[in-house]
């Protein structure tokens, strides 16, 4: 049962940060500026190899399949990723905004499993807390440097912002019976609790950048993903970024 | 060559890091423990970012090294318990470092902050009034900086937790 709950958990935060990974490294060769281009490049690697840890802590410690098949060779329905990263990159002013969302998310959450009463999780949290430290700098320092960039630039931020929450918020969709298992038996603090967490991260930085929170109460969280239900950007990406393994699932590289 | 802990060691001085060359696996503090066993040994490491792809690389090298150079069959591990902090790069690593031309890590006192990519030395004309230009680099543990007094771009290589 607590088993079945962690695999829950962490095939959730793996397939999160493979699709952002994978969206991330469409910036490559087509970042607005050559060191954005090698940031999106850079970050794309770290979420992926995350993602990896993650799948291979599924493998080893709770019985799960290969950790490749088990990225690339599952039915649509059985990733459990979030919307808000399935979205295809638009512009960049989409892209920043999603980007600072998520890693302020990503950071609360590996950090509420600092204390992790499971240890490969409380293990690989210390390991990612400290990259994911580059990946907040960088959003946070985008974040208030576009919204003090001139009146369009600011504009477009807010919009960004607007568009997104929603989808943000869906980052945090009640875990059902597992998440209660989940922290009975310590295993992190619940979504909820991470919610809360969250918007005490995010809200000095658009504070700093001068930018409107959108009233919570009336935004809808983009919910379902958790559960197998999906934008219809997600199948083309799964087929995409399957292509070459699963012409050959079997085969060495 | 006589099979010791001490003779490990000199022997995973030789093993390289693939993206800094000048630098070894000991240096670099990748290595953990060295256990001796009936048949071999046993060499624990430690990667620098969790998603460097050299890791496998490195591994075999080291198997490679050590087999060559002491004729024994050899095992590495990737250490789970305990995680790379660039505190571990040795004083003289951080020498040939700045000689290679890429700016060392400031040794951490606590966390990450911002202060760390504040007026680091440039490691082709020593002046320190640089700036950050992006936190990534073109590998994983490297961010880009610019000297205003050279007119140059650098490499850092950067702190981490």
């Amino acid at each position: 049962m607590l088993n079945n709950a962690i695999t829950d958990l962490m095939t959730k935060m793996a397939d999160d940060e493979l699709i952002q990974g994978h969206r991330n490294s469409e910036w490559t060769g087509l970042g607005p500026v050559m060191e954005e281009d090698i940031a999106f490049s850079s970050m794309a690697q770290d979420k992926i190899g995350h993602s990896w840890a993650l799948y291979r802590i599924i493998e080893e410690n709770l019985g799960g399949r290969q950790a490749d098949l088990f990225a690339f060779c599952r039915p649509e329905n059985e990733y459990k990723c979030c919307h808000l990263v399935e979205y295809p990159n638009s512009g960049y002013d989409f892209s920043l905004m999603r980007h600072f969302l998520f890693d302020q998310a990503e950071a609360v959450r590996y950090e509420s499993m600092l204390e992790s009463s499971f240890e490969p999780l409380q293990q690989l949290s210390r390991k990612v807390k400290g990259e994911l430290k580059y990946h907040t700098l960088h959003a946070n320092a985008w974040v208030m440097q576009l919204s003090k960039a001139g009146e369009e630039s600011y504009d477009r931020m807010q919009t960004a912002l607007n568009e997104i929450i929603a989808l943000a918020a869906g980052i945090f969709e009640p875990g059902k019976a597992h998440e209660q298992v989940l922290i009975d038996a310590k295993v992190y603090p619940g979504e909820k609790e991470l919610y809360n967490r969250w918007l005490d991260r995010i809200y000095p930085v658009l504070v700093k950048a001068s930018l409107n929170l959108p009233a919570l109460e009336s935004i809808t969280p983009a919910y379902g993903g958790r559960n197998g239900q999906h934008t219809p950007y997600l199948a083309p990406l799964l087929k995409e970024m399957g292509e070459v393994f699963n012409l050959d699932t079997a085969a060495n590289w | 060559m006589e099979i010791t802990i001490e003779n490990i060691y000199n022997s995973l001085q030789q093993v390289m890091d693939p993206e800094i060359p000048v630098l070894s696996v000991v240096e670099l503090g990748m290595i953990t423990d060295v256990v001796l066993q009936d048949n071999g040994a046993e060499v624990h490491m430690i990667p620098t970012f969790a998603a460097c792809p050299a890791v496998s690389y490195i591994q075999r090298n080291i198997r490679e090294h050590l087999e060559r150079d002491l004729h024994i069959s050899v095992t590495v591990i990737v250490d789970k318990h305990i995680t790379w902090n660039s505190n571990r790069i040795t004083a003289e690593a951080k020498v040939k470092l700045a000689q290679f031309g890429i700016a060392p890590p400031k040794r951490l006192a606590g966390e990450v902050s911002e202060e760390l990519f504040v007026e680091v030395p440039c490691p082709h004309c020593g002046s320190t009034d640089t700036y950050l230009r992006a936190p990534f680099g073109s590998t994983l543990c490297r961010a880009i900086h610019f000297c205003k007094s050279c007119g140059q771009i650098f490499e850092q290589f950067k702190p981490l937790e």
